[in-house]
């Protein structure tokens, strides 16, 4: 179909049909990618807040010095071009509810008193800063925003399988995201029971406890719409000629987590179910008999098991790491082949090892509970399965190491994100096999050394597989380069602060203070010799927010000031999203895509260019 | 724009869209189910003093129900019968049936909640009925959920039978794949709870 007759076909799309309520793939992509990003920027904004009772315990945090000059700069970049209404006025207005927010949240002194921060309010900030961080910032960046934006460009689709349902998930999303934060402005606050929610803590909980189960019924919702949504546009719309194993690695990758969300999820559903009905209807599935809380006898009919919560919980959260990790181990191992300038190294082995990762993350979630007395047999089985889990990520982290070999290497901002992402997971990873050990384990378990281990894995792990994406992607989607300088900036800050934040985080763990202190382990003898890491840690933790500013400004600034791409394909790379128009229009292909080769053909002999696209013949 | 494969089967798939979309769906549906199905035994396996779900429980109207259920997916299959046979009056009666049994089994559960109260026999008594009104009341909402896709078919569908009548057909497939699925909770739930 030519572009012509397609305009004339959808000419009467009216503004809220094309940008709010949109069924068009691309425009869903990046509603899921702004809005996950705004959610990352809180959540990194949530726990700076917290770092600060970590560096200073006891010591009255300086807002004042952060939220009035805030607000003024925020009414100063307003009025910056006049009246004139622009991206500047966005962040104005961004910086302006911010300053407010924070002003709501320290004038309510059941969460501030006299400038100290309680100890409620530092449980609000952890709990809501690992929900925000995984629910609603990494995954709706990882899937919703990249797998609903490439996978049907990369599989020669006009669009997913169902328009209407994926609109629907963007919006259950986005009102399970409102609950969120609304949360904030309970009485007595948002949920204060950790990312992981457990019982009874969670169930004898204030209000906010209700409004995460809510808000997480709405996310998971809209998780299990989308998940069906990929699974069913990969194996059905797949352009002619596109065979299994011609697929890029970043669809394999999306196709698998689509599983692990699909059968993952339900039962986090399920225990979200049950708590709510602990909550609500006074029901007692995880209330054990003989609860005494301050004192008084609770009046539950008891019975009830807290350990069914923590089976059903991980039954979702260890797959979940997968669904974290896969899409960004996809988006680097598509800008590693493509700024080599080679094929990608042991396709099929890393195509098998993404299945063989996905299968086992579902039989390995015990290893979170090694400690609570389920038993030594099933400890050894879970302990099996961990180690076991532990060869498939290795050998995609070596077929990526590989790669590297003997190539002609492009110190793109892309790649350079893409090559920080293989030592940082790899930190990640072979920290987290003590953790998989029983024995190991009663040492470790609940120390700074698990936060230190998962914080390598997501941080500069997936959140470096995703930046890395937005700056290979940007050029496809706006038409505009991504500013270099500002890039670079970016990458190194973050390295260098994710660094200093987490490295120390293994060396307090391996002292033994625990995760869950108020103080950051002030009061305790053992934690004396590694207590003034906290104030590195902290300091690091402002570093990198500061270092996302020359990000965001790059985002915006580049819309209208970035280099313009001089064709479709400015990295000359071979799979199929380049191959559409930039940035694509409603129905992707200006002719329906056939694909001839494999996905990395780059550097093949008797060619004239270093790369042949998927679909030339 | 058209996407592909929304009426027609793919070649190498041998399936329409919709129908992978719901088999996806109900094994995400087996999941939940199943999640809550193994926290029943977990949870019965480790007390101490578990009732006798039988004695609490109403026999003969769950066993009514089970009847009208089972008969109400007979109805599902035949109104998409008709359809294939191009009759749409046999569908509209069928499919009405199946309606009308869905709502049946409803109100005869409505008479068992209702029954329940008045004994006051609440969810937060035991942690037996605490699981029975939990999964009962999850299998309600998907009995609901069916009736008002099932009456959207019924009131609305005729439009689309005339314009797209495969894709129509399709859609009632797939609707009663749904509705066969919520069916076989219920045949899995009345023994689990009433019976064992």
């Amino acid at each position: 179909m030519s572009e012509h007759s397609h305009k004339s076909e959808h000419h009467e799309l009216k503004f809220w049909e094309k940008y709010i309520f949109s069924q068009d793939h691309k425009v869903i992509g990046i509603q899921y990618g702004l809005a996950s990003l705004l959610f990352l920027l809180l959540g990194l904004g949530l726990v700076s807040i917290m770092r600060w009772q970590l560096a200073y315990p006891g010591q009255p945090i300086p807002f004042d010095k952060f939220v009035y000059p805030a607000g003024i700069v925020g009414v100063a970049v307003i009025l910056i071009r006049g009246m004139k209404i622009g991206i500047h006025t966005l962040i104005g207005v961004l910086l302006i509810s911010i300053a407010f927010l924070v002003k709501y949240l320290i004038s309510n002194d059941t969460r501030v008193s006299d400038g100290i921060m309680l100890p409620e309010f530092y449980n609000q900030l952890g709990a809501m800063h690992g929900t925000i961080m995984i629910f609603l910032g990494v995954v709706p960046l990882a899937v919703g925003a990249f797998g609903n934006y490439i996978v049907p460009l990369q599989i020669g689709a006009p669009d997913m399988a169902f328009p209407k349902l994926n609109m629907a998930s963007f919006w259950v999303f986005f009102v399970g995201g409102v609950i969120m934060i609304l949360s904030f402005f309970l009485p007595q606050g948002p949920a204060q029971a950790g990312w992981t929610s457990y019982p009874p803590l969670s169930v004898i909980e204030s209000q906010g406890q209700t409004f995460w189960l809510l808000g997480m019924v709405f996310l998971i919702t809209s998780s299990l719409l989308g998940s069906v949504n990929f699974i069913v546009t990969i194996v059905q719309l797949r352009a002619e000629g596109l065979t299994w194993m011609r697929l890029p690695i970043f669809v394999w990758a999306q196709f698998v987590t689509s599983f692990l969300l699909l059968l993952a999820f339900p039962p986090l559903e399920a225990a979200g179910v049950l708590q709510l009905m602990d909550r609500v209807a006074g029901t007692s599935f995880f209330m054990p008999s003989g609860l005494v809380v301050s004192g008084t006898p609770l009046d539950v009919s008891g019975g009830g098991s807290p350990l069914l919560y923590q089976h059903l919980f991980w039954f979702l959260a260890h797959p979940e790491v997968y669904v974290l990790i896969l899409p960004a181990m996809g988006i680097v191992a598509e800008i590693i082949a493509n700024n080599t300038r080679k094929p990608l190294w042991g396709y099929k082995y890393v195509v098998y090892s993404i299945i063989f990762l996905g299968f086992m993350s579902m039989i390995v979630w015990a290893h979170h509970m090694y400690i609570t007395g389920m038993g030594t047999a099933i400890s050894v089985f879970f302990q099996t399965t961990t180690m076991i889990i532990s060869i498939p990520s290795v050998i995609i982290l070596t077929a990526l190491f590989l790669s590297l070999w003997g190539g002609s290497i492009r110190f793109t901002t892309p790649m350079l994100f893409a090559l920080a992402f293989l030592p940082m997971f790899g930190i990640g990873g072979l920290t987290g096999l003590p953790l998989g050990l029983t024995t190991s384990d009663i040492h470790l378990h609940d120390t700074y050394y698990v936060i230190g281990h998962f914080h390598y894995v997501v941080a500069p792990g997936s959140i470096f597989g995703l930046f890395a994406g937005i700056y290979y992607w940007y050029p496809k989607i706006t038409g505009r380069q991504l500013n270099n300088m500002l890039g670079k900036v970016h990458f190194w800050g973050s390295l260098v602060a994710m660094n200093y934040i987490f490295f120390p985080m293994l060396i307090v763990g391996l002292a033994g203070v625990s995760r869950r202190l108020y103080d950051g382990g002030m009061q305790y003898a053992h934690a004396q010799a590694v207590l003034p890491y906290n104030e590195m840690m902290s300091i690091a933790a402002w570093f990198l927010a500061l270092f996302q500013i020359p990000f965001i400004i790059n985002i915006f600034l580049s819309l209208k000031k970035g280099k313009k791409v001089e064709n479709d394909n400015p990295w000359d790379a071979t799979t199929l999203e380049w191959a559409t128009p930039t940035p694509p229009p409603h129905g992707n292909f200006l002719e329906t895509p056939v694909v001839y080769r494999g996905p990395y053909e780059y550097s093949v002999k008797g060619s004239s260019t270093d790369f042949i696209p998927q679909n030339k013949k | 724009m058209q996407i592909p494969f929304t009426v027609e089967n793919r070649e190498d798939t041998a399936v329409y869209n919709g129908k992978l979309g719901i088999w996806l769906f109900l094994a995400s549906e087996v999941m939940l189910f199943g999640a809550l199905f193994s926290s029943y035994i977990f949870l019965r396996v480790g007390s101490t003093n578990w009732p006798d779900g039988s004695s609490i429980l109403n026999i003969p109207m769950a066993t009514f129900n089970t009847v009208v259920l089972i008969t109400s997916s007979i109805t599902m299959v035949m109104s998409w019968v008709g359809l294939m046979e191009k009759n749409y009056k046999k569908f509209s009666l069928y499919m009405f049936s199946t309606i009308l049994l869905g709502t049946i089994f409803l109100v005869v559960k409505y008479f068992e909640y209702t029954a329940k109260f008045e004994h006051h026999l609440f969810p937060s008594t035991n942690t037996f009925l605490a699981i029975y009104y939990t999964l009962t009341g999850l299998h309600v909402i998907h009995i609901l959920g069916g009736l008002i896709v099932n009456g959207y078919h019924l009131l609305f569908g005729k439009k689309m039978w005339e314009t797209e009548p495969q894709r129509f057909t399709n859609r009632i497939e797939v609707s009663g794949l749904y509705w066969h699925f919520v069916d076989l909770v219920w045949i899995f739930l009345f023994p689990l709870l009433y019976l064992l």
